[in-house]
């Protein structure tokens, strides 16, 4: 009854995966497999080895030692093409997708069918039909540009499925997207598994991972710390332990807030973004000396655009912005980093560090224009050198060497280099924007400890987040942003927030004044 | 150790592609010899031969090279600084006239004032005419690709108007003829001579500025701000880089070395100048080959002396090659185009290269919307 191909339990078993890179193991002898039918999560914080260790099953890198079965049949891939041809399909964290070709174009592009003339109208018909299968709602004759992210993703899985395979490798797949389509995407995975096909879904996020999988498997520095544990009876605390190898803390103890003069005063600012369109309108607050204050918003209220007047990147039209009583809008970048600003900014590859300059160049970009690291225009690259080590030590930097380009570290890795340069600069302010996205919670942890010690060392700090625990949990007061202006402040004791200050928090980040609710609430 | 191993490769071959392409250039160059019934060994044994045959076929590839070399310092500061500098023709020339001007004009200095002013005015001169579009590039977003091929435009014709009429050679201008050059520099102006060769002074001074251009690029803020500018201005913007500054400084210095080249070409080898209505007819095109030559020293100072030395053998030997062969001087044009149209295309196949690596490496952060993958330009070669 069964062919040969369902015979097996295991449709992947990796075993005893070795794979180095320059400076780190990557992956140790790790164990995997995958049953028929299954979800199963690939856990392990930023630098963990999980895109490493499915790169090898997909064929893109091949491992040092260690074998590979599909099916039960030894297999060696040179190639994705090998690995797709044994129905094991990858989508990356980053789209490989052509923005100016259609959705059906996408899904053939590189395949020997068609050869010649290109009927495309008959394969907008199939991939509609594969999609309508799977409930991968996207339409074949858009162009891929059009399409949000979350379409973009529905297209990679469809290039896979068209391609045949019975195995679909989903590196961080929720990572660009908004909770609806997180959403959508968990009921397309769960349609997949039955109708036979079988998920590898690598995620940084506990309880994403603990909804999705059926069984889990844990990396930490390349190494397996659980291999296939079923997801029901094994608590979140309990994976939170796994991947990073201790308790974490997830309530941090917080002294209480000392707060001095005022170092940050942005008063009645109205700045446009981009597009030209208004973007803050009339908006103010202020931070002390060693207090750290919230921003919270529904992103695009204009959040970015204020880090960006404060940092000296952005341009208002009226208002001001004064750092420890001087003024600080509308002139540049300089002149803020010069009087002790440091700016952490949302977009850390493209913004906040040069990929392919090295740590050293990195963490010097504030500082190269002075002693030690400069005198009178030449650098001494030994200091420099020098200070950047004494960084990768305070900051617990992993990384082979100083010289390595930081493009090659992880999203938490690259954090602690800009948090260590700005840190470095003893500022008396910093303005940090998103600063723990897209990071796993040991690294999470560590940028929160670093927010609290400059509070602790008496500087100001701006926080801007859209993660409202973060900010209630590190805040000790909280301003609300909505279109571009301050919707009300609420002061935050010590402890827990009560359910009543998030509810009003809630209501004012959706538009409602807080004398409104106020008001509201004594009628 | 295995993928140490690999890396290690792949960077050798990356660091012998440029040789590898020049090897594929002359080997279809020997079909054309072929096809001209014309041995090709015996073709190729007289470009060696021309090239680094004896003392004197050696100082004419050194000769050959210096220009080379001053061009491709600049490229090496433009490129790095992702801006594309494709007038080093325009810049040597205006360089070369404003030293000729300053050497034919004050004929009473002493040489030890008169040949370092005369650098300085050959720098100067380059650097406002690479600075010109520097500017329009960062102020206005003018592509810099043409606008620097414009100013060399520009700057032919104005070397022609000054040749035929305020700095022709006071000689020249009361004959018939007219030939549009400039008089002759004195004795006491050209650079000395280092062996009873036409090697001269230039090389030495070339050598020593590739050096220096080292030291700018990796040792200096200067040189760090235009790397930072280069690989990314976002983030030099943000660290408070003044970055439009540095588009023109980039193009700025690139267009100095160029201008350098050019006074070298006068004070050095030609002792005046002379044209012939083109732009190559006083460069001889090393404003271009530069460019190719940077490419072949993968954008290093240093690695760009070999490479300038290898480029200028290559168009000294295939000049004795034409003489000995009997073989069409169009044949030596379009070999010379080979081995630029290989040596370009093996550098973009590089970066490709290394982009797919990059592209290949899992990432480590993901940011939303950014589509597919786009690496910023290629890895330094270090
Ligand atoms: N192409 C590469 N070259 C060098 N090091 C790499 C490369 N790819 C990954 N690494 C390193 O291997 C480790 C594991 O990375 P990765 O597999 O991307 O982790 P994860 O996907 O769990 O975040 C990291 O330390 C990373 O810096
Ligand atoms: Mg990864």
């Amino acid at each position: 009854m069964a062919d040969e191909q369902s015979s097996y339990e295991n449709v992947v078993e990796m075993r005893g995966i070795v794979k180095r890179f320059p400076g780190v193991l990557a992956s140790d002898h790790v164990d995997f497999s995958l049953r028929r039918g299954e979800i199963h999560a690939l856990l392990g914080e930023n630098g963990a080895g999980k895109s490493t260790l499915m790169n090898i099953l997909a064929g893109l890198y091949r491992q040092d030692s260690g074998s590979i079965s599909v099916n039960g049949r030894p297999v060696t891939f040179s190639s994705p093409r090998d690995a797709i041809k044994a129905g094991i399909g990858m989508v990356h964290q980053h789209f490989m997708l052509v923005p100016s070709q259609t959705v059906t174009e996408n899904v053939l592009l590189g395949l020997d069918d068609p050869r010649f003339l290109m009927r495309l109208s008959e394969y907008d018909k199939k991939v509609a039909e594969l999609g309508e299968q799977f409930g991968l709602r996207v339409d074949p004759r858009a162009k891929v540009w059009q399409l949000s992210v979350g379409e973009q993703q529905r297209v990679e899985i469809l290039k896979m499925l068209y391609r045949g395979a019975q195995v679909l490798i989903m590196d961080e797949p929720t990572a660009v997207l908004a909770p609806q389509e997180i959403e959508d995407l968990f009921e397309t995975l769960r349609s997949m598994t039955l109708q036979g096909k079988s998920i590898i879904f690598i995620s940084h996020k506990l309880n994403e991972v603990a909804s999705i999988a059926d069984r889990i498997t844990v990396l930490r520095r390349g190494q397996m710390t659980a291999g296939g544990v079923s997801a029901v009876g094994v608590s979140t605390q309990e994976l939170a332990r796994l991947m990073v190898g201790r308790a974490v803390v997830f309530h941090l103890d917080k002294s209480p807030a000392s707060p001095g003069e005022v170092v940050l005063d942005v008063k009645d600012v109205y700045a446009e973004n981009d597009k030209g369109l208004p973007a803050l309108r009339g908006l103010s607050l202020n931070v002390r000396k060693g207090e750290i204050v919230g921003v919270a918003g529904v992103a695009g209220n204009g959040q970015r655009e204020l880090s960006q007047v404060i940092g000296g990147l952005r341009k208002c039209a009226k208002g001001e912005v004064r750092l420890k009583g001087e003024l600080v809008s509308n002139r540049s970048a300089l002149y803020g980093i010069q009087r002790g600003l440091a700016y952490v900014p949302e977009d850390r590859t493209h913004v906040g560090s040069a990929p392919n300059l090295s740590v050293t160049d990195n963490v010097i970009m504030k500082k190269y224009r002075q002693a030690p690291i400069s005198h009178s225009g030449l650098l001494d690259m030994n200091q420099a050198t020098r200070f950047a080590k004494g960084l990768k030590e305070a900051y617990d930097i992993i990384v082979p060497t100083v010289e390595t380009p930081v493009r090659l570290l992880s999203g938490g890795n690259l954090q602690r280099v800009i948090l260590a340069r700005e840190i470095s600069g003893e500022p008396d302010f910093m303005v940090a924007v998103q600063p723990t996205r897209g990071l796993d919670v040991g690294a999470i942890e560590g940028v929160h400890r670093l927010l609290l010690t400059q509070r602790e060392a008496g500087s100001g700090v701006l926080l801007i987040s859209e993660e409202l625990d973060e900010l209630l949990w590190l805040s000790d007061r909280i301003y609300v942003i909505y279109e571009g202006r301050i919707m009300g402040e609420i002061q935050l004791g010590g402890g827990d927030a009560s359910q009543e200050t998030v509810d009003v928090i809630g209501q004012m980040m959706t538009g409602t004044p807080l004398e409104n609710i106020r008001m509201e609430r004594d009628a | 150790m295995k993928p140490s191993q690999k890396e290690w490769i792949s960077r050798l071959v990356d660091g012998l592609l440029p040789v590898f392409a020049t090897l594929a250039a002359l080997l279809v160059g020997a079909v054309m010899l072929l096809f001209l019934r014309v041995n090709p060994l015996q073709a190729y044994a007289a470009l060696w031969e021309g090239a680094f045959g004896s003392s004197n076929a050696l100082a004419e590839t050194l000769v050959k090279a210096t220009p080379l070399l001053l061009v491709a310092l600049g490229i090496c500061i433009s490129f790095r600084g992702d801006v594309i500098n494709i007038g080093g023709e325009g810049q040597m020339i205006v360089g070369a006239l404003l030293a000729a001007w300053l050497g034919l004009t004050f004929t009473d200095w002493p040489g030890w004032v008169m040949i370092p002013a005369a650098m300085l005015a050959g720098f100067i001169g380059g650097a406002v005419w690479g600075g010109i579009p520097g500017f329009l590039k960062a102020y206005f977003n003018v592509n810099e690709i043409l606008s620097t091929v414009m100013m060399n435009a520009i700057a032919v014709q104005l070397m022609n108007f000054l040749l035929r009429g305020p700095m022709i050679d006071p000689s020249q201008a009361e004959l018939a003829s007219k030939i549009p050059q400039t008089a002759r520099l004195v004795e006491a102006f050209r650079l000395a001579r280092l062996a009873p060769t036409r090697l001269h002074l230039g090389a030495l001074i070339a050598v020593i500025l590739a050096v220096l251009v080292y030291i700018l690029l990796w040792r200096t803020t200067l040189g760090y701000r235009i790397r930072a500018v280069g690989q990314n201005p976002h983030a030099s913007r943000y660290a408070g880089i003044n970055v439009k500054r540095h588009i023109v400084m980039a193009l700025l210095l690139s267009g100095a070395f160029a201008g350098l080249a050019g006074a070298v070409q006068v004070f050095g080898v030609n002792y005046r100048m002379i044209t012939d209505g083109s732009a190559s007819g006083f460069t001889g095109s090393a404003g271009f080959n530069g460019i190719v030559a940077a490419l072949f020293g993968q954008l290093h100072p240093i690695w760009s002396i070999p490479a300038s030395v290898l480029f200028g053998a290559l168009l000294v030997g295939a000049n004795s090659m034409q003489r000995a062969m009997q073989v069409p001087s169009a044949l030596i044009t379009a070999l010379n185009g080979l081995v630029v149209v290989f040596v370009v295309s093996s550098e973009i196949w590089r970066q490709r290269r290394q982009r797919r690596r990059l592209a290949s490496a899992p990432e480590t952060e993901s940011s939303p919307g950014s589509g597919a993958a786009s690496p910023e330009s290629a890895e330094e070669a270090v």
